[in-house]
């Protein structure tokens, strides 16, 4: 075969062509799921964060006012928190007006990345805990997720937010600043339709995660959602709760864990194997429940057995 | 030769020792997970002897590094006959090995923690009486950083005030064996930080009542900082241990005294 110099310079055209059809084509596309009136849950996957997901595992809500909307936890990156804005224009005819952010972890507070910092708020823990920690959770999701991150950088909340009633827009919430999942977590009330939106301190059907978790904390805040009269609930992770189920099966989770763990400890297992532990039937409707078991192991095992292994 | 290359060298060095006139180039068996490291690996580890993927070799590890600094690894070997010796290998790690047990008076079974440097395999690399080596394990993907930054009680300044604490625990399983579950406070400093040259325990040897030896471990500083170890020795009485680090300081401890 004769190589022309046209022939060359034709396939240097088409070389391009090609590299261009690897280009990242990933699209957030989050859908609305309608609670109340002018109320929406944005339904994350319940699996762990990756790059098949974008990072779009965490919920999201979405409420209008009469100032522009509110988005409660703007997604992973910057991509995922402009999806959750358009769609919270296209429902509410407005845009986003205030960003709360629940708290740390990134699949609810990197998308800050897409809004003014003037407009997103959170706990002073929450800032806190960013500050430390979201150059090293952005290093991780772009490990993780790589081009659905493109444009992300570490948006701080102002930390400005109290717990107490509220309003935007005309709109009558109650904030709740509790802790317990991590530092500092976020809920809210919508008192127009009394729906509890509680970020990462309520999981349904899908398993709870640890890395920053104090148990005692977590369950005095758990003690008061339960305690607070909402008809339906927007969890973290997994399904909208209409029965008031959600907060119990967290609980029960989270005792469950402490308590097999503890019992791992004593009775000689590693951390592996207790990794392996069963887990009971009653948790068979919980997503990502062996995952997040050890998740655990890691977050609590080497300190129960500085705990309860005897000193020699 | 480069830093890594040196560390690695003195690796195969210390395996040889205890594999006399093993090393020697020759075509590996096809490594299924496909490491770029296999060659360089099996070439220090295996010599001429031969080496199969086995399923008789059992790898325990969760599904996600949660922390790159301590990773949980058990072996368990029970269901091969004889083995005499058990390495734990993280191919891609700047130290490879974490620990090569010898299990004289124990079951072929071990579980401890170490640092992954990176998305890289962990394996059991188990030997038998007749020489020949059974492996298995898996990917492990990881972020970086685990050998490469500095132990927690370095950041937090306290690590010699708990330096070589020792706790562990004893239970007696069926016919005649014991689960022995040991810890250390220890950083197990890989020297690869900068300005924190390498510091970590060596040697781990475990005793019956009678003396007689149990089983004898050398460790790596790839395995985690406050190293702990679970085996399973054949013995239903005391068991005594003792650890030794590169500073030549002893840590011992004895159960069901």
């Amino acid at each position: 075969m004769k190589i022309d110099r046209r022939g060359l310079l034709l396939a240097g055209l088409l070389a391009p062509a090609a590299a261009f059809a690897e280009q990242f084509a990933g699209k957030y596309q989050p859908q609305a799921q309608p609670i109340g009136e002018g109320i929406w849950m944005v339904r994350g996957a319940d699996e762990a964060i990756g790059f098949a997901n974008g990072g779009a595992i965490a919920n999201s809500a979405i409420i209008a006012t009469d100032a522009g909307a509110v988005l409660f936890d703007p997604g992973v990156s910057r991509e995922h928190g402009l999806a959750l804005g358009a769609l919270a224009q296209r429902l509410t005819g407005k845009p986003v007006g205030r960003v709360y952010i629940s708290h740390l972890h990134p699949d609810h507070a990197m998308g800050a990345a897409a809004f003014d910092p003037a407009i997103i708020h959170a706990l002073p823990a929450t800032r806190a805990e960013l500050e430390r920690d979201g150059e090293g959770f952005s290093d991780a999701m772009y490990r993780l997720l790589a081009d659905w991150m493109k444009g992300t950088a570490v948006v701080l909340p102002q930390g400005d937010l109290a717990g107490g009633s509220t309003q935007f827009g005309g709109r009558p919430f109650r904030l709740l600043a509790l802790k317990g999942h991590s530092g500092g977590d976020l809920a809210m009330i919508d008192e127009r339709t009394a729906t509890l939106v509680t970020g990462d301190l309520v999981f349904h059907d899908r398993a709870p995660s640890t890395p920053h978790a104090s148990l005692p904390d977590w369950r005095a805040s758990l003690g008061v959602l339960a305690g607070l009269p909402h008809k339906v609930l927007v969890p973290g992770h997994g399904p909208l709760d209409r029965d008031g189920s959600a907060i119990a099966q967290t609980r029960d989770w989270l005792d469950w864990v402490e308590q097999s763990l503890h019992k791992a400890v004593v009775d000689g297992l590693d951390m592996s194997e207790a990794g392996d532990l069963p887990i009971p039937a009653r948790f068979a409707a919980l997503k990502a429940a062996r995952y997040e078991l050890q998740r655990s192991v890691s977050h609590f095992y080497p300190r129960l057995e500085a705990e309860l292994l005897p000193k020699l | 030769m480069n830093r890594l290359s040196i560390l690695t060298a003195s690796f195969y060095v210390s395996v040889q020792t205890l594999a006399p006139g093993a090393a020697q180039a020759r075509t590996l068996v096809a490594d299924p997970l496909g490491s770029p490291m296999w060659e360089h690996h099996g070439a220090g580890l295996f010599g001429k002897d031969p080496v199969s993927f086995d399923p008789r070799v059992i790898v325990r590890i969760p599904q996600i590094a949660e922390n790159q600094r301590v990773f949980p690894v058990t072996i368990d070997a029970r269901a091969l006959p004889q083995v005499k010796r058990i390495v734990l290998l993280i191919d891609l790690n700047p130290i490879p090995i974490a620990i090569d047990y010898v299990p004289t008076g124990a079951e072929p079974f071990i579980a401890t923690r170490i640092k992954l440097d990176q998305r890289t395999p962990v394996r059991a690399v188990v030997q038998t009486m007749d020489g020949s080596w059974h492996v298995a394990g898996s990917w492990v993907d990881a972020a970086g950083g685990g050998c490469s930054a500095p132990p927690v009680s370095r950041v937090k300044g306290d690590w010699a005030e708990h330096l070589g604490e020792v706790r562990g625990q004893a239970w007696h399983e069926s016919a005649g064996e014991t689960r022995l579950r040991m810890t250390f406070r220890h950083p197990m400093d890989t020297g690869l930080v900068e300005n924190i040259p390498p510091y970590n325990i060596e040697h781990l040897t475990l005793h019956d009542a009678t003396g007689q030896s149990l089983g004898k471990m050398e460790v790596f500083g790839s395995v985690a900082e406050d190293p702990a170890f679970t085996v399973l020795v054949k013995t239903a009485g005391p068991v005594s241990f003792e650890a030794r680090d590169s500073a030549g300081l002893r840590f011992a401890g004895k159960t069901g005294a």
